[in-house]
């Protein structure tokens, strides 16, 4: 039996989930792993957006907020389980992209992206200054998800580290199955059509404005997945996980990884998510190194880092 | 003559073989870049500055001192990634640092899970207030700042104040704990404005606050560019209704941002902005010089308030080591929870079970601007 590319990607990925703490030196990586998949989380949406689609988002973080502040806020105030808060995040963001992404989605190009940044921003501005009900830039504490503990009365005891790496990890395996499932799909490869032409993908009847507007809602449920795990597993949230920079951050990883290829755009989330922990030995040049290697690889490898790999291995091949 | 060598040779055995003493390490997680750099770059450099002195003078307990610092960049959810490295890797006995509330916040749980002492360098009340065992704070709470100015009003006859806030979250903050505690001391808030954190003109508010004529005060809770743009507006505007500001802008560079508009702002500030002026038998007095001398020569540039929080935050953890007799995050822990009259150059410290602050209103010092400098009011 042949492995479809699909099957075979899910299974690198799960593999190396899966066996990544046999080679944890210690309990910390537990966290760095947890990270990275939040991350490859949101930047799984991405691809579906950018790559998939061809579409820029300079404000996704705005829905990780949104996602984040479901987990922090239902509970307290709707009385809500802050698994359930989560669903509600995920169902707020996709119902808010798709209001806003009906007239913001007729943009193109630049203009695209100065709307989404604006969208992002208002959704940290509103974060910060609704002070009395999301507790202000000084941030505010998260409901504890209470699965842990059910899962230690069945007899499986985790550590908090070891819980929140498997919960993130099988939430991003998850993900990734779903997003590449999306590309073989028939309206996956008419989000392609699209990317590759618009004009061209509307002659042959794409629909093209519910595509569109249908990848968007998709990367906005996964940006908010993404920012209620991140609340959940820090217990304490601030404005910040809305903020310019963090979506930013999010298009980096993307664009760095491959933004056309799921495995890529992870493989950039955990090398930008890495990278940083690594250079703390070098301090100040921290930053200088981060932006030389992110230059070189948008210079050499303008597909991104997996895609132009395995091509390299490929022509030698 | 044959047991000295033999005892020489066992010595020298037993000098080698035997386990070298650990260094003790202790991590720190501040904001040394980005939005909150003015408070975590001194506290970087004090941490860095300290260590060495008190490993070239012998260390701790014999041991030396190991300092683990990671820049959070401001970021709460880089700090709890540090703060979980500092406890899971590099296994350090204590932590000190979280610049602000939210990087605070998030690195509490850490700690707390793990059983490791923690002093922060952040302001909010909520940090300390409920007490959790292992988190301890350097800095006065804002509450203290409010009863401090306040109690300077209240000493010239003002009951009727305007008040003048950022909308951020240290403006946010502190205008809470004012209104909280102003009853107390029979003032009234007559007027009110408020302007945000990127605002570059705060003239509209001020003019509405000069149309009150009852107003006999004007207070500023804020932190940043906002008081120093505020006191620049109140110069244009001529008002001359005395001016309050926070402890948030007590530095050199307020002043210089700020400009001659500054001259009689009045402001509670630590001893560590002024060393100088303090009389020679101030309890602080030797302890502040020394901080603020060694951070001048080494650095060139004036020790600051936050510098000073980071410094106590050492010193207490020092201190706590040496009455543990061990370096132990329990033992710390407990003996952190007895420090008694220990002086710093934010205060004098006298920490309990239910208090894990530790300072009172005396160790703040109400300030006035003086000819471009800073000068205590008796």
């Amino acid at each position: 039996m042949r492995l479809s590319q699909k099957h075979l990607t899910l299974i690198v990925l799960a593999v190396l989930v899966a066996l990544a703490p046999a080679f944890f030196p210690s309990n910390f990586y537990y966290r760095i792993g947890a990270l990275i998949f939040v991350n490859g989380l949101a930047v799984t949406g991405l691809v579906v957006l950018i790559g998939f689609a061809g579409q820029i988002s300079l404000g996704h973080a705005g829905f990780a907020g949104i996602g984040a502040y479901a987990c922090a806020l239902a509970p307290g105030y709707l009385g809500l389980h802050p698994g359930l808060a989560m669903l509600l995040g995920a169902v707020l963001s996709g119902g808010v992209a798709w209001l806003i992404g009906r007239p913001i989605l007729r943009l193109k190009g630049y203009y695209l992206a100065v709307a989404t940044l604006g969208f992002g921003i208002l959704v940290s501005m509103v974060l910060a200054n609704e002070a009395k009900i999301t507790g202000g830039p000084d941030g505010r504490e998260v409901a504890e998800l209470g699965l842990r503990s059910a899962l230690a009365s069945i007899g499986i005891g985790l550590s908090n580290a070891q819980f929140w790496y498997a919960a993130t990890g099988l939430s991003m395996l998850a993900g990734a199955w779903i997003a590449l499932n999306l590309h073989d799909s028939p309206s996956g490869r008419a989000l392609r059509a699209l990317h590759d032409s618009e004009v061209a993908a509307r002659t042959v009847g794409v629909d093209v404005a519910r595509l569109k507007l249908s990848a968007f809602v998709i990367s906005a449920v996964y940006a908010s997945l993404s920012g209620s795990l991140l609340a959940l597993m820090n217990r304490f949230i601030t404005p910040d996980v809305a903020g310019f920079l963090h979506s930013i951050e999010l298009v980096t990883m993307t664009v760095f990884g491959g933004v056309g290829s799921v495995p890529g755009a992870i493989l950039g989330a955990a090398t930008l998510t890495l990278l940083p922990q690594a250079l703390t030995v070098l301090q100040q040049y921290e930053n200088l190194i981060l932006g030389l290697i992110m230059m070189l690889v948008m210079i050499f490898m303008r597909e991104g880092l997996l895609p132009s790999i395995m091509r390299r291995l490929k022509g030698k091949g | 003559m044959k047991f000295g060598v033999i005892g020489g040779a066992l010595a020298l055995t037993l000098g080698l073989a035997g386990p070298a003493l650990a260094d003790i390490k202790i991590g720190a997680s501040v904001s040394e870049t980005g939005p909150a750099s003015s408070l975590g770059d001194p506290e970087a450099k004090t941490l860095k500055l300290l260590v060495d002195e008190i490993n070239a003078a012998g260390g701790v307990l014999g041991q030396k001192i190991k300092l683990f610092l990671y820049d959070d960049g401001g970021d709460p959810n880089k700090a709890r990634t540090f703060a979980t490295r500092l406890v899971e890797d590099d296994e350090v006995v204590a932590i000190v640092g979280g610049s602000t509330t939210g990087t605070t916040m998030s690195i509490v749980s850490v700690v707390e899970n793990a059983k490791i002492p923690f002093i922060s360098l952040a302001g909010a009340i909520e940090i300390i207030d409920p007490v959790k065992p292992f988190v301890f704070k350097t800095p006065h709470t804002d509450r203290m700042a409010c009863r401090k100015i306040f109690e300077d009003m209240k000493a010239k006859g003002f009951s009727k104040i305007a008040l003048i806030s950022g909308s951020d979250g240290f403006g946010a903050s502190m205008r809470k704990q004012c209104l909280q505690v102003i009853g107390e001391f029979g003032i009234t808030v007559l007027a009110e404005e408020t302007y945000g954190p990127n605002d570059a003109d705060m003239t509209p508010q001020l003019t509405n606050i000069r149309s009150k004529a009852e107003v006999q005060a004007i207070l500023n809770p804020g932190f940043g560019q906002g008081p120093a743009i505020v006191t620049r507006n109140y110069g244009q505007l001529g008002i001359k209704t005395p001016l309050y500001q926070s402890h948030g802008v007590a530095s050199k560079s307020f002043i210089d941002l700020a400009g001659p508009a500054s001259e009689g702002v009045r402001l509670p500030g630590t001893a560590v902005l002024v060393a100088n002026l303090l009389p020679a038998n101030d309890p602080q007095k030797a302890v502040v010089s020394a901080y603020t001398s060694a951070y001048q020569a080494k650095f060139n540039q004036p020790a600051s308030t936050f510098g000073g929080y980071a410094h106590d935050g050492l010193r207490l953890l020092v201190d706590a080591i040496k009455r543990a007799g061990k370096a132990e995050p329990k033992a710390i822990r407990d003996a952190l929870e007895g420090t008694k009259g220990f002086v710093g150059v934010t205060g004098t410290f006298n920490m309990a079970g239910g208090d894990h602050l530790g300072l009172d209103l005396t160790a703040f010092r109400m300030l006035e601007i003086k000819g471009g400098n800073w000068a205590l009011v008796q």
